[in-house]
């Protein structure tokens, strides 16, 4: 049995649709993320999933059970661990008081210690939440939705907005709930916190599924591993043909300020680069090799950055 | 070992409200002072003194000599000017201009000039020589329960019942809702009910408090008592702070945000604070308004307390106001049960 299954996921409100044939299937003891820009379908997606939304068709499957409401509806989720991207917990409560109170809405529950041992908030037990920086309170709205130990435990954008240091600490409450068995299925639009915490991934981008696969895998299908981007001085440009004419070059995609390649070898092909630059007599003004990221897969798939899309 | 959600869910309803000074303060601290303010400023002393105004005229000093040997009257000569000045600032109730005849100058329509007038036209009659044909008694009363204190205390009381009942619960929800925790709370097993009846527990543990805030300050400040038993007033308050929990809860049942409920909050409280004879008797509205006055929750509360506080009125002879306060109560929270939004 898979965690997680849905076929044919559609949602629409008034005349935009939100979601449009969403097809997804989540493997127990798997880390999951969707990805994509904002408006993607992505929130509606895993609210569908967590049953409080209501899908306009398709079919949902947690944990072995479908939504209904009543006992039924409870039963199902007593064993999920559910985080929302806007929830703003009570400020006037003490972080051990929200933990108790989240408690105590469950049957089978982790008490208020351990929760604060998973989430490293130990410290702030007394502390009112209003009283927390961006990151602590994240971490407790995790920590609400640990507390019922669940099987299957669902971030919506668990670290947007956090600096590094917070976004590592969250990363590492993930690990540990995954190191437990946990599943779990998070929606990100920052491509290395994909890369680095999910087994697999889908990338969303109009309510539609475009790729889906392992991040190895769909940065691999890029067919070349290395990105090369380079803009040129005093608004000189090369023609794409040129471009793809060098060694190496398996795509090239240019825009008025910069062109980026991606190429198999950079070593063949900086240097080959260098020198038609050279040939043209214009000067560069910005030349960067990173590693081929799931960015570029969405940038190859879509045509857009995922940050402007 | 599992604790209760009911029991969780009200403790922070309890929490949020005592670690917010503001709300303590309107709910306590506010009606107190407006007890004492306005205690004070219409606290009983009757008409006293009345001041009238003798023109400048040939035989004013004489007048003016038998007026201030009156009972209940100070007179004073002024010139035509300063007469018309004083007049019109209500600094005198009434102007005698000597001559033949003796004429009044006044505004017939208020009470204190229409005294003046029986006052002054008295004494000038008997010292020209009127004799009264009726021999009479004056006999003074002092009638507990009867001042205006006694009155605004359980208009105050049913006022506060009302706005904390509406403002506790209605703004708690839209809160919780626009913050998204009321979904967020969703998204957990957690029983519908164990939320909305955490609110009404919460509400009668703080009513408990108001109730003894200030019928405690009645009674010290200017001793206004209960007349009837305190079990009636408790259950009354009870009746009255449940009713307006449902009327909050069903004021806030669809606003999003908390400017929009706070509009709301206030299209239903304010016409209540005019019509239901909190600071003042609603009888003093046409007849024609009376049974739409009359079916306000908050005019059957203030009846029912007033009853039984001033009257000491047994709560079996306060079947109707008490079936309004119910029925308001069941209805409003019926209808918000069924259009409640949760997300």
């Amino acid at each position: 049995m898979p965690a997680i299954r849905c076929t044919g996921l559609v949602k629409r409100y008034g005349d935009v649709v939100a979601v449009a044939g969403v097809d997804l299937t989540v493997e127990l003891g798997e880390c999951f993320g969707l990805l994509g820009p904002n408006g993607a379908g992505k929130t509606t997606t895993i609210e569908i999933l967590e049953g409080l939304t209501p899908a306009d068709a398709g079919d949902v499957e947690v944990l072995g059970m479908h939504w209904r409401g009543g006992a039924g509806g409870r039963a199902l989720q007593e064993r999920l661990g559910i985080q929302l991207q806007e929830t703003q917990l009570a400020d006037k409560l003490t972080v051990a008081e929200t933990l108790r109170l989240f408690a105590s809405l469950y049957r089978r529950s982790h008490s208020v210690d351990e929760v604060l041992a998973l989430v490293e908030l130990e410290e702030k037990r007394h502390a009112w939440v209003g009283k927390l920086s961006g990151g602590q309170k994240q971490r407790l709205s995790v920590g609400c939705a640990l507390v019922s130990r669940p099987e299957l435990l669902f971030l919506d954008e668990p670290t947007t907005g956090l600096d590094p240091q917070s976004r590592r600490q969250l990363w590492d409450v993930i690990a540990r709930f995954r190191h437990g068995g946990g599943t779990v299925l998070l929606t990100t639009h920052y491509m290395e916190e994909a890369e680095r915490l999910c087994d697999r991934v889908a990338i969303l981008d109009h309510g539609r599924v475009i790729a889906f696969g392992s991040p190895q895998r769909l940065i691999a299908s890029l067919g070349a591993d290395h990105v090369v981007e380079f803009a040129l001085a005093d608004g000189a440009t090369l023609s794409p043909e040129e471009l793809a004419g060098l060694p190496g070059v398996r795509a090239v995609r240019a825009t008025l300020e910069r062109a980026a390649l991606t190429v198999a070898e950079v070593h063949r092909t900086v240097p080959a680069l260098l020198t038609l630059v050279e040939r043209r007599g214009a000067a560069l003004s910005l030349l960067t090799t990173h590693h081929a990221t799931l960015e570029d897969v969405f940038v190859s798939l879509t045509g857009r950055q995922l940050r402007d899309a | 070992m599992r604790e209760s959600a009911l029991a969780q869910l009200t403790l922070a309803r309890v929490r949020e409200f005592y670690r917010e000074p503001e709300a303590l303060f309107w709910v306590f601290g506010f009606p107190i002072v407006l007890a004492f303010a306005l205690g004070i400023a219409f606290r009983n002393r009757g008409p006293g003194e009345l001041h009238v105004g003798v023109a400048e005229a040939p035989g004013d000093t004489s007048i003016r000599a038998l007026l201030n040997g009156a009972p209940g009257l100070a007179a004073r000569t002024l010139d035509s000017a300063e007469a018309r000045a004083a007049l019109r600032a209500g600094r005198i109730a009434l102007l005698v201009v000597p001559g033949d005849p003796v004429v009044y100058r006044y505004d017939s329509t208020r009470t204190e000039s229409e005294l003046a007038r029986l006052r002054v036209d008295q004494a000038l009659q008997r010292a020209r020589g009127r004799t009264d044909p009726a021999r009479t008694r004056d006999e003074g009363m002092a009638e507990p329960g009867s001042r205006y204190i006694d009155f605004l205390i359980p208009g105050l009381l049913g006022m506060n019942l009302m706005g904390s009942g509406l403002w506790g619960v209605g703004f708690a929800v839209v809160q919780a809702r626009s913050k998204k925790l009321l979904k967020r709370l969703t998204a957990t097993p957690m029983r519908k009910r164990d939320y909305l009846f955490a609110f009404i527990l919460s509400r009668l543990l703080f009513l408990m408090l108001e109730i003894g805030a200030l019928v405690g300050f009645g009674w010290v400040m200017f001793r206004v008592g209960v007349r009837g038993s305190v079990g009636a007033l408790v259950f009354i308050t009870v009746c009255g702070a449940l009713s307006f929990a449902g009327l909050g809860l069903l004021v806030a049942s669809r606003a999003r945000t908390v400017e929009g409920v706070s509009g709301l909050m206030n299209l239903v409280m304010v016409p209540m604070w005019i019509l239901s004879g909190t600071f003042f008797s609603y009888a003093r509205f046409p007849d024609a308004l009376q049974p739409l006055v009359r079916a306000l929750p908050l005019t059957a509360l203030n009846d029912a307390l007033r009853a039984v506080m001033i009257d000491g009125t047994a709560l079996t002879a306060l079947g109707r106001p008490l079936a309004v306060v119910a029925a308001w109560g069941v209805v409003s929270f019926g209808v918000a049960l069924r259009i409640f939004r949760w997300h």
